[in-house]
């Protein structure tokens, strides 16, 4: 292999004069960490709500969930982006479309919302398989109790399967880490941008994927560490998870 | 406001679209997920296997896999595969690779750690008996999987298989991070050159949309004609 390995060049400056090449990583790992924690919550929210229409009783609430989530899944995610990013300006009206252009960090912001809102489709899925996985006895001791509706979700049903899939869930969390990789399209220099970046400067392209392969192992050792965690510290005491 | 827009440019370039475009994005996710579904099981296999050594090495395997996102992955091969195919030729330079057999090692090997957590998953819903069963009859371990295991975890499996095919599918799109004229890459190279991205690329996501609905619609119609007879 007629390769030159040269394992110094992280400590080498890199082009744009702000420090060495890997700073310039440090800095793709953070524009990761953050775009998948934003991107995390806006799930979070958004799966939530779709998940709890999928299991009212009300067959327009069932209806409206489901063309959620067949909306956001049957399009590749890069394909949402480019929507997000190129078409929705242009199909906003003028001054709208004009402001979202010229914001700044309109690449992260269009990435958090649009991993988003494609995560969220799958969060959506978990929570209803979660909520309908609750014996019926739950629900219906809610009732008994007088709770409405509203709280027998907030108080019984929510905290019981948010506790179920939390397992699946930490798979999803890792998905939109890996899918933050997508935005590169877009031009957000995040983590595998920047192992991008340093290949196209320094030529060093197995030194800099090497790097950033490594980095997204050890983001993916700490979520699940600390996942595990969580899981022991929220499990309910007579269940198989609980002591 | 829509006046603004020309769709007259999907007309003109829908023969790049479709025959060049389409066909590159079909015949990837087909081989992709052939050779995902073969070498998948290969490594199933080597996981439940009673070799410690290999279900370990499976097992690092599809960890590793899962681990890393595809762009990386796909980046990865694209500078690897000239290198190792240099080494396995024993050729003076790395051998040129072209963008179709890069893609498809790619996919190959990164759909591999999907396909074969499925087929794992289908060989332990067999249950115990049936291969106790095969040894008694006289079977050898390769014809009891052969013959036995394997056949029914694929039919049991089948609806995952083929959802994680329409996965494969919208992620083959990714390869517009090489330049590849892939459908969407077809689409964006038409959207740039006449300027005309709206269209484009809403046309794009149409199609992509209506492909993957129609298939996730006859796979949710498969698995519930497979609960029926089972």
């Amino acid at each position: 292999m007629n390769y030159t390995w040269n394992w110094h060049i992280f400590l080498e400056p890199n082009p744009t004069g702000a420090g060495t090449y890997f700073d310039m990583l440090l800095a793709g790992l953070k524009v990761t960490i953050v775009t998948s924690l934003t991107a995390w919550v806006i799930a979070l929210i958004c799966g939530t709500i779709v998940g709890i229409l999928r299991t009212l009783p009300s067959k327009a609430a069932g209806w409206i969930g489901f063309a959620y989530v067949e909306f956001f899944r049957n399009m590749p995610l890069l394909v949402q982006l480019f929507l997000w990013f190129f078409v929705l300006p242009e199909l906003l009206p003028r001054t709208a479309g004009l402001w979202l252009k010229q914001m700044p960090n309109a690449p992260f912001f269009t990435a958090a919302v649009g991993i988003g809102l494609f995560m969220s489709a799958r969060v959506a899925v978990q929570l209803a398989a979660g909520i309908g996985s609750l014996p019926r006895g739950q629900k219906l001791a809610a009732t008994a109790l007088g709770l409405t509706t509203l709280q027998a979700y907030r108080y019984v049903l929510l905290p019981m399967a948010f506790r179920i899939i939390l397992p699946p869930l930490t798979s999803e969390f890792l998905n939109t880490v890996k899918n933050s990789a997508v935005a590169i399209t877009i031009g957000l220099i995040e983590l595998t941008g920047a192992a991008r970046a340093m290949q196209e400067f320094s030529f060093q392209v197995f030194e800099a994927f090497s790097a950033a392969t490594l980095m997204y192992l050890v983001i993916n050792i700490v979520v699940v560490i600390g996942m595990r965690l969580l899981e022991r510290a929220v499990a309910i005491p007579g269940y198989i998870t609980g002591k | 406001m829509l006046a603004n827009f020309d769709f007259d440019v999907i007309r003109r370039s829908l023969a790049y679209l479709f025959i060049d475009g389409m066909t590159f994005t079909l015949t990837l996710t087909a081989l992709a997920a052939a050779g995902g579904l073969v070498f998948g099981t290969m490594i199933a296999l080597m996981r439940l296997s009673g070799y410690r050594v290999m279900g370990w090495i499976a097992g690092l395997y599809v960890d590793f896999m899962r681990s890393l996102p595809l762009v990386l992955v796909i980046f990865w091969f694209y500078f690897l595969v000239p290198y190792i195919g240099q080494w396995i030729t024993g050729s003076s330079r790395p051998i040129k690779v072209g963008a179709f057999a890069s893609s498809l090692i790619t996919f190959i090997l990164f759909e591999a750690a999907y396909f074969s957590e499925i087929m794992r998953a289908g060989i332990q819903s067999i249950s115990r008996g049936q291969p106790a069963a095969a040894s008694a009859l006289g079977l050898t371990y390769a014809q009891t999987m052969r013959y036995v295991v394997l056949p029914q975890a694929f039919r049991n499996m089948l609806p995952v298989l083929l959802t994680q095919t329409i996965v494969l599918f919208q992620d083959t799109s990714l390869v517009y991070v090489l330049s590849i004229p892939d459908f969407l890459g077809a689409a964006s190279k038409v959207a740039q050159r006449d300027g005309r991205l709206v269209e484009m690329y809403l046309f794009a996501a149409l199609i992509y949309f209506t492909i993957s609905c129609i298939a996730s619609y006859c796979v949710r119609r498969l698995q519930s004609r497979i609960a029926i007879i089972r």
